[in-house]
């Protein structure tokens, strides 16, 4: 057992409460504590080592004073149902009113705890994922989104999770359950963002889903995180019949990332579509590992991500489709694209498809590039000049996918913030209305 | 305006202009035209700063500056407008970003102060309207699955946009039907205004029915082998390039 694993446990049997909650942090536990410790030679953590975790070795709850607002962190502007953690520790003052259906687990009703109790832990495959056992071992707290059948939630749901400044390394653990009964609706964004003061902090966040019959969940998932703050982290997904997951996700910051997409397509006509962009920089590493299992047939699949990597910052792109025997009539499409603006930058990739069925139509693809050199010409001979020319080529390259965000005011958060990360002036024109 | 002597440029190692002239007065509209390979878009992008077209010698004098020494970007600045044979898709980019950034760096070189996004954008849609480009265009990305004629309508807008002082037209009739070409062509007549100079490279006579020139060049091997005025389109159509390059050799 590595020493990170020891100390996690013993972080672990710090966590009491609530009592009910004590069979699932047990399980955990004892799954960590007998997992091997991943190695380079460990194919999913092959080109993301855990070396910073082990340095850090955080071997404390984050500090419960930190509740402090900072001026430096400004959420989505969004008429939503917004919960706001700092550090792991809820914040009522800056959270609205909680509705029906969302609800912490710490003040959970008999009827929620038993729905808690019996869907909690069922989606995240802990033999695949690690660290979803360590939350297991980890969870104290946390938020059910609960939307009985035929309902649809009439606000999105906004979990806002601010990291601040710790003295000394600590951990924080984040976990949400989604349970969207049969024709329901929701719409749920998980936002993390931290100042740019060293944080010290390293994040667990793992987030079930269940999707049952023909409802419909819009998901997000945005890191925008300090370079030094070290987040692992997971979505895993259950899509019964006619279930739609439609996900985005954006990520940048970090010296280690690792955030897993794990969806199950378990009912005939379930679809995932999935948009993710990662910008790491300067000497920033984010891995995206995705894996989407077609258990039944006609389920589709639909996922792009883009990168754009910088500087000496490396990148980690995995995306695996494995249909099974019987998932006939499969249509699945996985694209990677890639973008490297310096000659340090590093990016793996590897599409991964496991076709066991005969009657099935992929698609998949991963391309690695530098800036077109004709698109450049094209602008300068227009008189941009080629520094811009080479910024507004970047942020076009994944300008498309925020394009097709349904969300307006998720667009009108990043695209100003990651114009800036491009360094580009303005993005005035992009908010205006052409009509 | 615009004075070439003795041009030598290559691509790639190959040696395509070998010694081409041409002098330009303002208000001037030039022909050139000239068989596959004869070097018609070198021309264009070597004026226009493409990286990999090099001038080997010769001189090019655009206004008074030697023009082989400023940077692409700096050229357009200056006046130069290259309307591509092959318009750039560019996902991502908003036209109208796109057209605003270009416009303010021209106006910015130029010491005006930039336009406003609201005073931009009503003169790009009345831009737009004078090549019949619906104004939807504009909020697309550059070119993103525009037809081949919603392209080079597109290049006249931002020359229009632009207003430069020498316009290079690089085969824009290329694919074009015979309505797309009338929409290029008036776009191209309302900026004749006595002072702005054109050069318009083609493969065909037709559009020269369209934008009469004042001079018709016929460029083979890399030079100018012949030089005359509009008729001399009519006979090219007439007798092929044949007996120009014989001639030649």
């Amino acid at each position: 057992m590595s020493d990170f694993q020891q100390q996690a446990l013993t972080l672990a049997a710090e966590q009491r409460s609530p009592e009910w909650l004590a069979e699932l942090r047990a399980r955990g536990a004892d799954v960590w504590s007998a997992a091997a410790w991943p190695t380079r030679k460990t194919e999913q953590w092959k080109y993301t080592p855990l070396l910073a975790l082990q340095n850090d070795n955080p071997a404390r709850w984050p500090s419960t004073d930190s509740c402090a607002w900072q001026q430096a962190i400004d959420p989505i502007e969004l008429d939503a149902t917004r919960l706001v953690f700092v550090n792991g520790h809820f914040c009522p003052e800056h959270s609205s009113e909680l509705p029906a259906g969302v609800v912490r687990f710490a003040e959970a009703d008999a009827g929620q705890r038993e729905l808690i109790a019996r869907h909690l832990g069922t989606v995240i495959d802990t033999s695949r994922h690690l660290f979803g056992a360590l939350s297991d071992a980890w969870t104290a707290d946390g938020i059910l989104l609960h939307v009985p059948r035929g309902q649809v939630l009439d606000k999105p749901v906004y979990i806002l999770n601010v990291a601040t400044p710790e003295a000394q390394p600590a951990a924080s653990n984040q976990r949400v359950l989604v349970v969207l009964e049969d024709n329901s609706q929701a719409e749920l964004i998980e936002h993390y963002v931290s100042g740019s003061e060293q944080q010290n902090l390293f994040v667990n966040s793992h987030t079930e889903v269940i999707v049952g019959n023909n409802a419909q969940i819009q998901h997000y998932r945005i890191n925008l995180e300090q370079e030094d703050l070290l987040h692992v982290g997971g979505v895993h997904v259950d899509l019964h019949r006619d279930a739609r997951f439609l996900g985005f996700t954006l990520a940048q910051g970090s010296r280690l990332k690792r955030i897993d997409y794990h969806v199950n397509h378990r009912g005939e006509g379930a679809h995932l579509g999935l948009n993710g962009v990662y910008l790491p920089r300067n000497k920033q590493l984010i891995d995206y590992h995705t894996n989407v299992e077609h258990r039944v047939p006609h389920c589709t699949t639909d996922e792009v991500f883009r990168g754009i990597i910088g500087d000496s910052a490396k990148a980690v792109f995995n995306g695996r489709i494995h249909i099974h025997p019987h998932a006939q009539k499969t249509l699945a499409e996985l694209s990677n694209r890639n973008l490297l603006t310096s000659p340090t930058a590093e990016i793996n990739t590897k599409p991964e498809l496991e076709i066991y069925a005969d009657d099935v139509r992929c698609a998949h693809g991963a391309t690695i590039a530098q800036l077109d050199e004709t698109s450049v010409f094209y602008l300068q001979s227009r008189g941009v000049t080629r520094a811009e020319a080479v910024r507004m080529l970047s942020f076009g390259f994944i300008n498309e996918l925020l394009n097709q965000v349904p969300e307006q005011a998720i667009q009108d958060y990043l695209r100003p913030r990651l114009t800036a990360l491009f360094g580009q002036q303005g993005g005035e024109l992009g908010q205006m209305s052409y009509d | 305006m615009l004075s070439i002597k003795g041009l030598h440029a290559k691509v790639e190692e190959k040696d395509i202009l070998k010694g081409l002239d041409i002098e330009i007065n303002p208000g001037e509209v030039h022909a050139i035209m000239g068989p596959n390979g004869s070097g018609k878009s070198t021309l264009g992008n070597v004026l226009a700063g493409r990286p990999g077209y090099e001038a080997t010698a010769g001189s090019v004098v655009f206004k008074g500056q030697d023009l082989l020494e400023l940077d692409t970007e700096e050229r357009a600045r200056e006046g130069i407008f290259l309307a591509f044979q092959y318009p750039v898709e560019i996902p991502g980019v908003s036209n109208m970003e796109f057209l605003k950034v270009s416009v303010d760096a021209k106006r910015k070189h130029a010491g005006l102060p930039e336009l406003s996004a609201v005073e931009f954008m009503k003169l790009a849609r009345e831009t737009s309207k004078r090549v019949d480009l619906d104004a939807s265009f504009l909020k697309r990305g550059v070119n993103e699955g525009f037809s081949g004629g919603e392209k080079k309508r597109n290049e006249i807008m931002q020359m229009m946009l632009l207003e430069p002082d020498l316009c290079i037209l690089d085969e824009t009739d290329s694919g074009l039907d015979i309505d797309a070409l009338q929409v290029v062509a008036d776009g191209v007549n309302s900026m004749r205004d006595g002072k702005r100079s054109f050069i318009v490279v083609t493969h065909y006579q037709r559009l020269l029915d369209y934008i009469v020139p004042d001079y018709v060049h016929v460029l083979a091997g890399g030079r100018i082998v012949k030089s005359g005025n509009k008729d001399l389109a009519l006979e090219l159509e007439a007798k092929g390039y044949g007996w120009l390059e014989n001639g030649e050799g």
